[in-house]
């Protein structure tokens, strides 16, 4: 790509008004003032040639590839994927045309060229056991390749739930030791856009932020944005009228579900998940999964997997009921014993008992 | 410990344990407690006429004449708070939710405003009948531990709940499983402590209405 990203644009048919609307809403959706869609547009619309584009270095780990799957739905024609032209992705294993040997001196080529400026996407979990042996590229297991690329790194972007948090790879009972990329990077700062897959607008909106600002947007304890990630599903579901006055969909297809009542019940983890879902959608605004009838996964939260099954309503318990039998046969065994020993106690007692006569009290 | 797994295991293994030993414990009080039994009252019964156990179940729950104006914080806050629990307690519908999918019993529930605002209420009432205590020399000096730390075991899981409902102090998430965790407690000291008076409650009562009546006292 050739000359600054604003001329790109018009070549490609996207107009300055729409870009400066574009720019606008992504810092509205992050909470930013309005100041800033300008301060973005002017960033980006100013990011000059293609040799001064900052690079982006994307490394697969143990993944299923959705993330990318993710990103490039929203591509063309979206504007979102655009963003992409104001960035040079040096290493995609699934988008770039070569491989082998050449991917690989186009990785070490990005890395030398762009020594402590580069932006590192991870997708996928590292493995740690077997000495990482679980998954490898180019003969250097995952976790040799993270740290090595990560040296040189400015940033890091942990994309997906697995990179986030551990993700699927991680879930009970983890076989090939799976780990986050902040469970092996202490000295970088790292932003995790967890999601199964994350939502491409969060992403590209803190790409936007990072070349905007040079830094990376506000994160909340689990290192997420919190501009995508500050508010819960639940809290701004379109459902949520529902919930509040108890219409509750019972099956998938009851008039409860027809009629677009709360899906709590039938499992929704949205009261306890963290994501834009609700209000940025998927698929160009399409629709997302609780408009689309199902409830909310939990997906963006760590250990989803093993959050305790994906139908089960978030107020049902595991099943503290199996042991009930248990406990009162032992309550009645105790309750018994308990009683012998207080009757025992009470014979002991009776059999103490010494009468008082007048002579004992005139002695 | 995130509090994802804080959450599942205060909904997994915590509540299991909590409501194994709530159970057991229960069972094991109500055992040794009615096993005590009481000496045998050989006196010749003046027993008045009508059954003075049932009644007294059903008087002890009026306030005596007079009583109300002399002790209003103590009626009135009580009442209310036990009340306000009720509500709270049984016609939430996240809570009968849970109550059918452990015993397959459900009820309609209440709509969330009305709870939200049950719970207030509730917590009010305690927070005054607890200042009467500290206020009155009399019950202060009649409570003992016990007293105090019942009404904070009751206390939490209302003002919890009430919190993770209305997105207060923690997240959403962490403040559910502190709230589950709160009626878990309160599940293990149940049995063990004054709190056990929802299960004797009515049996004192009646074992009083009837030894009242046995020496002739009206009911």
């Amino acid at each position: 790509m050739q000359g600054s990203l604003i001329e790109t644009l018009a070549r490609q048919g996207v107009t300055r008004r729409t870009f400066m609307k574009y720019c606008a809403t992504l810092a509205s959706m992050m909470a930013l003032p309005p100041s800033a869609g300008r301060a973005m547009a002017e960033a980006m619309a100013s990011a000059p040639a293609a040799s001064k584009r900052p690079s982006v270095i994307w490394l697969p780990f143990q993944e299923c590839t959705g993330c990318t799957e993710s990103i490039t739905r929203s591509h063309s024609p979206t504007l979102e994927g655009l963003i992409f032209d104001v960035i040079s992705l040096d290493y995609q294993e699934t988008l770039m045309a070569a491989a082998g040997h050449q991917a690989e001196e186009a990785l070490h080529a990005a890395m030398k060229a762009n020594e402590g400026k580069y932006l590192l996407i991870v997708d996928g979990s590292i493995p740690l056991g077997l000495d990482g042996a679980y998954s490898c590229i180019a003969g250097k297991s995952n976790l040799e390749s993270l740290k090595e690329v990560a040296k040189g790194a400015a940033a890091i972007v942990a994309m997906g739930s697995c990179a986030a948090f551990g993700g699927l790879p991680k879930a009970n009972p983890n076989p090939t030791g799976a780990v986050s990329v902040a469970d092996v990077i202490k000295d970088k700062p790292i932003v995790n856009i967890p999601g199964c897959p994350p939502i491409p607008t969060v992403m590209t909106g803190v790409l936007a932020h990072f070349l905007t600002f040079g830094s990376l947007p506000e994160l909340d304890k689990l290192g997420r944005p919190k501009a995508f990630y500050g508010e819960t599903i639940h809290d701004r579901c379109y459902r949520r009228p529902f919930y509040d006055q108890g219409k509750f969909a019972k099956t998938f297809d009851d008039e409860g579900a027809r009629k677009g009542w709360c899906l709590f019940e039938l499992g929704c983890k949205g009261p306890v998940t963290y994501n834009a879902c609700a209000t940025v959608k998927w698929n160009g605004g399409t629709s997302w999964p609780v408009e689309s009838g199902h409830g909310c996964l939990g997906c963006s939260e760590p250990d989803f997997w093993d959050g305790g099954g994906f139908y089960k309503a978030l107020s049902m318990p595991a099943n503290p009921l199996k042991m009930a039998a248990k406990a009162a046969a032992v309550g009645a065994v105790a309750g018994v014993a308990v009683s012998f020993f207080n009757r025992g106690k009470k014979s002991a007692a009776k059999s103490a008992h010494e009468t008082t006569t007048l002579a004992d009290l005139e002695k | 410990m995130n509090e994802i797994q804080l959450l599942t295991w205060v909904r997994g293994s915590g509540l299991d344990i909590a409501v194994s030993i709530f159970l057991m414990g229960v069972i094991w009080r109500l055992f040794e407690i009615y096993s005590l039994g009481r000496k045998k009252d050989l006196s010749a019964s003046r027993c008045v006429a009508g059954a003075s156990g049932w009644h007294t179940i059903f008087r002890r729950s009026l306030p005596p004449q007079g009583m109300v104006k002399k002790s209003p914080v103590s009626y009135i806050g009580g009442y209310t708070f036990h009340i306000g629990l009720a509500i709270v307690v049984f016609l939430f519908a996240p809570h009968i939710l849970l109550i059918r999918n452990l015993t397959g019993l459900s009820w309609p529930g209440l709509p969330s405003q009305f709870v939200d605002l049950a719970a207030v209420v509730t917590m009010a009432a305690m927070v005054v009948v607890l200042a009467d205590r500290i206020n009155k020399p009399v019950k202060r000096y009649l409570s003992t531990f016990g007293d105090w730390f019942t009404w904070t075991v009751t206390f939490l899981p209302v003002l919890t709940g009430w919190l993770a409902v209305r997105h207060l102090l923690l997240p959403y998430t962490t403040m559910l499983a502190v709230h589950i965790l709160c009626v878990e407690v309160l599940l293990v000291v149940l049995p063990f402590t004054k709190l056990f008076h929802a299960f004797t409650l009515f049996g004192s009562r009646w074992f009083n209405g009837q030894v009242n009546g046995h020496k002739g006292v009206a009911v």
